[in-house]
């Protein structure tokens, strides 16, 4: 095998900014982003969360105190984003498996939808946490 | 012919990629689920929260849900490495890590449900 033929691999973590994707490969990078954030931050922050809110009565006041600060309600939207972007691209990708819109128009406009509906619902998310209603 | 597989690889089959899927409807539902009892005003006190959480078949697919979620990570998790972690000796430390991490996890979860 030549050694000159191009290899085409995985986008490497430090080359996503120098690559022009495709809305669809956007919603692909985002989605394997989105996961490992969750992975990381999401899953020991939630189980943390769940377990102050129900332990006790005084656990949940303290922590309601805890996610009043304007930090943590960054650190939740940033979760709550990536389970967004990470739940709804999911269901695009299960569509995808039954074999539906995978056409190239189809495709293109189902990852627009991705990210028009992941944005907004996070913005609608970061107006109730920051007190606009 | 020589095996091409390898000690961190995927177990190269359809199980992996299925289990992916159905755990991810598994979230999906259960998250509806959540969702439906909060908008039905279960959350709006500590009691009711604790108590919606208090309650066996909650408790039970609430740790449906994290299992299905652990799992799910785990398929995930392991496809990022074996993207971007070549070294076997590091890759497998990592995913080592994960497992331990995430049945850790597990754990924790049926502590804290089985606190209320």
């Amino acid at each position: 095998m030549s050694s000159t033929r191009p290899q085409f691999r995985n986008i490497h973590v430090s080359q996503i900014l120098s690559y022009r994707l495709p809305l669809a490969g956007v919603v692909s990078i985002l989605h394997r982003l989105s996961g490992a954030f969750l992975f990381l931050i999401g899953i020991p922050l939630v189980l943390f969360v769940l377990d102050q809110s129900i332990a006790s009565e005084m656990t949940h006041a303290r922590l309601s105190a805890m996610l009043g600060h304007p930090l943590a309600k960054l650190v939740c939207l940033g979760v709550i984003w990536a389970f967004l972007h990470h739940a709804i691209a999911g269901i695009r990708y299960l569509i995808l498996d039954l074999h539906i819109g995978t056409a190239k128009e189809q495709a293109r406009s189902s990852a627009r939808i991705v990210l028009i509906l992941s944005l907004s619902m996070t913005a609608v998310v970061a107006l109730r946490l920051f007190g606009a209603f | 012919m020589a095996s091409r597989r390898i000690v961190t690889g995927a177990h190269y089959g359809l199980k992996d990629w299925l289990a992916q899927r159905i755990t991810a409807v598994m979230l999906l539902v259960y998250t509806l689920v959540l969702l439906g009892a909060v908008s039905l005003g279960s959350a709006a006190t500590y009691d009711q929260w604790a108590g919606l959480f208090a309650q066996g078949w909650f408790k039970i697919i609430t740790l449906l849900a994290m299992l299905a979620l652990c799992w799910h990570a785990w398929v995930g998790v392991r496809d990022i490495y074996m993207d971007y972690i070549k070294p076997t000796a590091i890759r497998l430390s990592l995913q080592v890590l994960t497992i331990i991490g995430l049945i850790a996890y597990l754990c924790w979860t049926v502590l804290i449900l089985w606190k209320v």
